[in-house]
């Protein structure tokens, strides 16, 4: 019998373009990593992937396991499938991509992790599904990978959506507890290892296989609804970790290189990534994992009595105007606020009026401003902020004492001085701005909520600090038009 | 292809993927996120392969689901991290103004 016809269909010349697929990946990530290469890194990952999806069309008859499989496209039903599937997804993947705003990328990136671990979980699915139908439980080779696959790709799918939701803010950010939360999630955990188990050692049970899916799925809303939202870039980002992980398990299943290859890189860059992001954040892994598990250290909120009582000293946009325009340096200091009003533009309007009466301007940037590592960076350059105003914050640290105003622009716990001075507070030991060893502060905020992580700021009571209460937007523009009639 | 040379595969993967990404700057962390979540919209290749064995239509809703996801993961996770990244682009440096003296107030 022979298995291709056709040499473009054959397994040797797919696993060429496989090869091909997954030495593209590797030099686009690799470009990923400099700022001057990563638009082109990201194109060629993008060929690279072009390349796999239409090998992987091509793929014609082949041998696995010793059973000869089909064509991939054996049939005009398969090409229905598969076009209905990718018209689905295009139509709903390219308008997301294009119209999301830039704020809200970082629960974009979530969803998008999501779907991929949904589409593990529900390939391994159909993949024991068929193997039942076909004779019963496979070899352990392939059903280990597949129910590996199977737990994982589910706990990142309900995860990375909950995420999504907190960022969303259709759930709340705050850390949401169930009472006996561990022993809930150790349970959930038990029960899809167990099911696993019972699988791999002989029962045959599409049952159980759905039991699996669906204890994973609880399993991975309840770790990630109590992390509070400060830790939700670090969440994603392993979640990501783990969506690779469950996709080159997937690949052993189904003997694919492209899948085993890319799925393990992106496993093992993602763990290093999340780990960077949380050393960002002088936050351990497990300890914000511990958190899922009702353990360890998390933002309870609250929490700061001693604040209680103390007042704040509020500002108006003009004597905001007169300090800024006769300091000698200014440093602005954004946060999520300023991405939340859209603020970036009036920012850069006010920088370019303030450098115009002869102040020197410059953008502090905490590395987990906003809701993820360089969010702050992306706004601002789109604002056209150029790239040698913003500074990171060891290089903006000892800028300070020298520094006559501190302008904070929707930013709260990253110049939080209860994370250098209380060893109670819960983000005690985050490197922060140390805003406060400047000639003065101010702080723009909607309100006097708390931060994200919900915790009171001390800062606000300081009395070199005072406050403008508004939308960051409109109170940047008060400021700016306030600047010029001086 | 056995076991044990998949294994060796996904060892050596692993090692790439720790080699790739040693230092990279702060600015740099979110961006890289989403590109290496586009990579693993490689799971399409892997919904692919199984489309053709699916016999019953609950297998075939599953799958296309599938497919839909993985879709959705490569497109969505490619074009926002080149819109994201775009914002970096070099732009040409807009000629930097000095603030005519007679301006300045002092």
């Amino acid at each position: 019998m022979t298995l291709a016809t056709v040499w473009f269909r054959s397994p040797d010349f797919i696993n060429a373009l496989y090869i091909l697929a997954f030495t593209l990946f590797i030099v686009g990530l690799r470009g990923l990593t400099g700022p001057n290469t990563a638009v082109r890194g990201n194109k060629i990952a993008a060929v690279g992937m072009v390349i796999a999806v239409v090998a992987t069309l091509l793929l014609g008859e082949r041998q696995v396991h010793g059973e000869t499989l089909p064509a991939i496209i054996s049939g005009w039903s398969d090409v229905w499938l598969i076009v209905l599937g990718l018209v689905i997804g295009t139509a709903i993947g390219i308008p997301s991509a294009v119209k999301v705003k830039m704020t809200a990328i970082p629960q974009m990136v979530a969803l998008f992790n999501g779907v991929g671990g949904g589409a593990v979980a529900l390939i391994s699915w159909s993949e024991y599904r068929h193997a039942l139908e076909s004779g019963g439980n496979p070899e352990l080779q392939i059903l280990i990978p597949t129910l590996f696959a199977a737990i994982i790709g589910s706990v990142s799918f309900w995860g990375s959506n909950i995420a999504f939701g907190k960022l969303q803010e259709i759930l709340p950010g705050r850390p949401i507890q169930l009472p006996g939360q561990q022993f809930i999630n150790l349970a959930l955990l038990i029960i899809s290892v167990g099911c696993a188990v019972l699988i791999a050692t002989g029962r045959e049970s599409e049952a159980l296989f759905i039991g699996i899916l669906v204890s994973a799925a609880l399993l991975g809303n309840l770790v990630v609804l109590p992390i509070g939202g400060a830790d939700m870039p670090v969440v994603i980002s392993l979640l990501n970790a783990f969506t690779g992980l469950s996709a080159a398990a997937a690949g052993i299943a189904l003997q694919n290189t492209v899948l085993i290859v890319a799925g393990m890189i992106v496993g093992a860059s993602g763990t290093i990534l999340t780990n960077l992001m949380a050393v960002a954040m002088n936050r351990s892994v497990p300890s914000i994992i511990a958190g899922g598990f009702g353990g360890g250290t998390i933002a309870t909120g609250g929490g700061d009595d001693d604040n209680e009582g103390k007042s704040v000293r509020s500002t108006s946009a003009q004597d905001v105007a007169i300090q800024l325009a006769f300091a000698r340096l200014v440093v602005i200091v954004p946060g999520y606020g300023m991405a939340v009003a859209q603020a970036q533009h009036a920012v850069k309007e006010l920088t370019r009026v303030l450098e115009g009466k002869g102040v020197e301007v410059r953008f502090g940037i905490h590395p987990v401003a906003g809701r993820m590592p360089g969010h702050m960076n992306v706004l601002l350059a789109e604002a056209d902020v150029p790239y040698d105003q913003l500074k990171e914050m060891d290089d903006i640290n000892p800028e300070f004492p020298r520094t006559d105003v501190v302008l904070v622009i929707g930013a709260n716990d990253v110049t939080n001085p209860a994370a250098k001075d209380s060893p109670e507070s819960p983000i005690y030991g985050m490197p922060i701005l140390e805003v406060s060893n400047a000639g003065a502060v101010v702080v723009l905020k909607r309100s006097m909520g708390a931060g994200f992580a919900g915790i009171d700021n001390p800062l606000f009571y300081d009395e070199k600090t005072s406050l403008l209460f508004g939308d960051a937007k409109e109170s940047v523009g008060e400021i700016t038009a306030e600047v010029q009639s001086l | 292809m056995d076991l044990l040379t998949e294994i060796a595969i996904l060892v050596l993967a692993a090692f790439v993927g720790f080699e790739v990404i040693s230092k990279v700057p702060n600015t740099l962390h979110t961006p890289l996120m989403s590109g290496t979540n586009a990579i693993h919209g490689i799971v399409l290749v892997g919904a692919l392969l199984v489309v053709s064995q699916a016999s019953s239509t609950l297998s075939k809703v599953l799958l296309v689901v599938a497919v839909a996801f993985g879709t959705i993961n490569v497109i969505g996770g490619f074009l926002v991290t080149d819109r994201m990244l775009s914002m970096f682009k070099r732009k040409p440096e807009p000629v930097k103004e000095e603030a005519p003296a007679d301006e300045v107030e002092s």
